[in-house]
């Protein structure tokens, strides 16, 4: 009995829950919003680079081709430290929260960029031209016809990539962003309790179940589909 | 635009900690074995869990599936690295890390399983069954070797993210590449050992990402 | 009648409400080849697949060879699911594995044969159905009937004492049909005792030795071949037949 109770204390303190839940509201909302901007940053950008892709002009195929498979080949962390340590080197001095964003909204770009296009190659040709007969120009069968089509088959994959880079505003941590994980970590070695670090295991999930919950429904709905 | 260069590609700087980095890497190759193979059998039993028709074991599965899913990986890292000592488990930060990265991998890998055992007709079960195959060699036999080929660039790809996952090792000064750079750029108050690193996972992982697109394309073909 | 290789007795079958089979009882002699045939949702397909227990019936017993697959315990079905071949509409083979490891696995797996002796009697089942030169052919590059040719080579390879045949050829493309009818006579001639679900009615008077017409979960009507097709008692046997001829 002693044992658990002195679990507990050291993972659940009230006490420590109650005092340190200002912090940790500011910290949720801080992730929420930085969420948020990633987001959206990450599939406007993304959607804009499929779409490009698709008037198969060479160069920037190119361009985009690479700019997609670094985004998905290099980890975020390096990223984010180049830009938070090197740049001042230069004189330029990006904050916390800026450099997550660009760095995390970039990444999540190149992924959506790859997931648009995945979608937008496998509307069947016919559609395309059944637009272009029916005398749509090609940005207007682009528009109107494929990415419809493709959003549909990208959007489970896309939810679950969504998912996956927004939690890593985590690592706003290392670059002093007060997000959830480091109000839980100042927190930690201020009351030398590990109950912070529960209470900021909990905000996650509280935050990021609906994302997990929204990839199942999506995924009874598809099921059937494919 | 020679700042730049000077600070971000110095040649001298890069090869000064080469030797720093390769150990990194040397690190980081052995984590990513530990993780992936953890991960792969791991996700393999939460995947049997969340299929199974038993509901005490399904329900648990797929709770836990979606707990490890909705927690950022660094959050369980820090978790464990910094909240268990509390409990009286002081844990090495090379077993933290395995550990840590091994919960969220699993996950991540028994979605996809899922998916692939999910993706195999049932007649090749019923037919396997009616031949007098038990369960597990259904399994075995004639349902993984077709799971895992329909969702082999699912796998890939996620192997990939273990890999740049590893890099959140560095948080907890394990020495991988990540922390080997890191360390470098604060010695030599150069980011070129950062740089390397990033140009060392892109030599590494630039052809798995090539290839995932090449497979991925080729299915939906 | 000496003792019946397949003894079906007082066999239910719901699906939660849905009452599929309503007290079956059928026998097969050993040796004898029965016609099942009936209305789509009849439940032909639920019976068969109760015979080897893929569907778990929900009261009576099925004896093979007199021991009952019904009460019996999981590792024991194993075993007797040796005794009782299927075939499918679908075929289901494993597009994995070439055409002879089809017919090895189970041998080797289940009947716990060794790998020589597994591949000798693969090739023997499948220079039996006429495909012992695609033995190393992949199953997706096999037409329609030589993918169901290797799926009855598959179940054969384990001796089985019945063999249960659901629809084996209304898969397949006209010209194709024949082949497989051809491998099952042959089988017949050999004396396996055989259940068809089919509704190939020249076959079945050319082959078989009895008929069972199914309706709504119930054997309405059974008798010779000639009988059935040519004077059914039943009114329901006389509107299906009617119906599939027309
Ligand atoms: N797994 C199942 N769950 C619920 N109902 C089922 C299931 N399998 C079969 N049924 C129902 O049982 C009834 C009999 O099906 P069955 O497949 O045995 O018919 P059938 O005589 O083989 O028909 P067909 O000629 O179309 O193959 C049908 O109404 C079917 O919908
Ligand atoms: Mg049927």
């Amino acid at each position: 009995m002693d044992g658990l109770d002195r679990f507990l204390t050291t993972f659940f303190n009230a006490r420590i829950f109650a005092r340190y839940l200002p912090d940790m509201l500011a910290g949720v909302w801080t992730t929420i919003w930085l969420a948020a901007a990633v987001i959206a940053l990450g599939l406007s950008l993304g959607l804009l680079l499929a779409c490009l892709r698709a008037y198969g002009w060479r160069l920037a195929n190119f361009f985009i081709i690479c700019f997609a498979d670094m985004g998905r080949a290099l980890p975020p962390l390096v990223l984010i430290l180049i830009i938070y340590f090197g740049l001042p080197g230069l004189g330029l001095r990006v904050p916390g929260p800026l450099v997550l964003i660009l760095v995390l909204g970039t990444v999540l770009a190149a992924f959506a960029e790859e997931i648009f296009w995945a979608g937008l190659t496998s509307v069947p040709k016919g559609q395309w031209e059944a637009g272009r007969a029916t005398g749509l120009g090609f940005t207007q069968t682009l528009v109107q016809i494929a990415l419809p089509q493709a959003a549909r088959l990208a959007l489970p994959p896309l939810v679950n990539r969504v998912l996956a880079i927004s939690k890593m505003t985590a690592l706003g941590s290392v670059i002093g962003v007060s997000e959830i994980l480091s109000v839980a970590s100042t927190a930690q070695s201020f009351t030398g309790s590990a109950a912070p670090l529960t209470m900021g295991a909990i905000a996650y999930v509280i935050v990021f179940l609906p994302l997990v919950v929204l990839t199942r429904l999506l995924e009874r709905r598809f099921a059937w589909k494919v | 635009m020679q700042d730049f260069i000077r600070l971000f590609f110095n040649l001298e700087v890069m090869a000064q900690t080469l030797p720093l980095l390769m150990q990194g890497l040397w690190m980081t190759a052995k984590l990513c074995a530990a993780v992936i193979g953890l991960g792969l059998v791991g996700g393999l039993f939460l995947a049997l869990g969340a299929l199974s028709h038993r509901r005490w074991l399904r329900w648990p599965a797929f709770a836990l599936i979606d707990f490890l899913r909705a927690l950022p990986p660094l959050v369980l890292l820090i978790f464990i690295y910094s909240g268990l000592p509390f409990a009286g488990l002081a844990i090495s930060p090379f077993a933290a890390v395995a550990v840590a990265f091994f919960l969220n991998n699993s996950a991540y890998y028994a979605e996809i399983y899922r998916a692939g055992i999910q993706s195999v007709p049932t007649g090749q079960t019923e037919a396997a069954r009616a031949c007098g195959l038990t369960t597990g060699q259904t399994l075995a036999h004639v349902v993984l070797p077709q799971a895992v080929r329909n969702v082999l660039p699912d796998l890939l790809s996620n192997t990939v993210e273990v890999v740049k996952l590893t890099s959140l090792a560095s948080v907890v000064s394990l020495a991988e590449l990540l922390y080997s750079a890191n360390m470098a750029r604060s010695l030599t108050y150069n980011a070129s050992p950062l740089v390397l690193a990033a140009l060392v996972y892109l030599v590494l992982l630039w052809p798995l990402v090539r290839l995932v697109s090449r497979y991925q394309r080729r299915l939906a073909a | 009648m000496s003792r019946p290789m397949l003894e079906i007795v007082a066999l239910e079958k719901s699906f939660g409400d849905l009452k599929v089979l309503r007290d079956i009882n059928l026998r097969v002699a050993t040796g004898e080849m029965v016609f099942v045939i009936g209305p789509s949702g009849s439940g032909k397909s639920t019976m068969l697949r109760c015979c080897n227990r893929l569907e778990e019936p929900t009261s009576g017993a099925i004896l093979i060879d007199g021991k009952d697959i019904v009460g019996c315990s999981s590792s024991a079905l194993n075993r007797m699911r040796l005794e009782v071949g299927m075939v499918f509409q679908g075929f289901h083979l494993y597009p994995h594995m070439n055409v002879v490891a089809n017919v090895m696995l189970a041998q080797i797996k289940a009947l716990k044969r060794p790998k020589d002796e597994a591949r000798e009697r693969a090739l023997a089942m499948l220079d039996r159905v006429g495909l012992r030169h695609r033995a190393e052919t992949m199953p997706t590059q096999l037409s329609g009937g030589q993918q169901q040719r290797v799926a009855i080579a598959r179940a054969l390879a384990l001796d089985p004492k019945v063999m249960l045949f659901d629809e084996p050829t209304s898969a397949l493309d006209p010209e194709l049909v024949g082949s497989v009818l051809a491998v099952m006579k042959d089988l017949k001639d050999s004396g396996m005792t055989m259940l068809v679900v089919s509704h190939e009615m020249g076959f079945a008077r050319e082959a078989a030795d009895r008929v069972v017409f199914m309706d709504g979960g119930l054997v309405v009507e059974e008798g010779p071949p000639e009988q059935i097709f040519a004077n059914p008692k039943a009114e329901r046997t006389q509107a299906f037949l009617s119906r599939v001829r027309a």
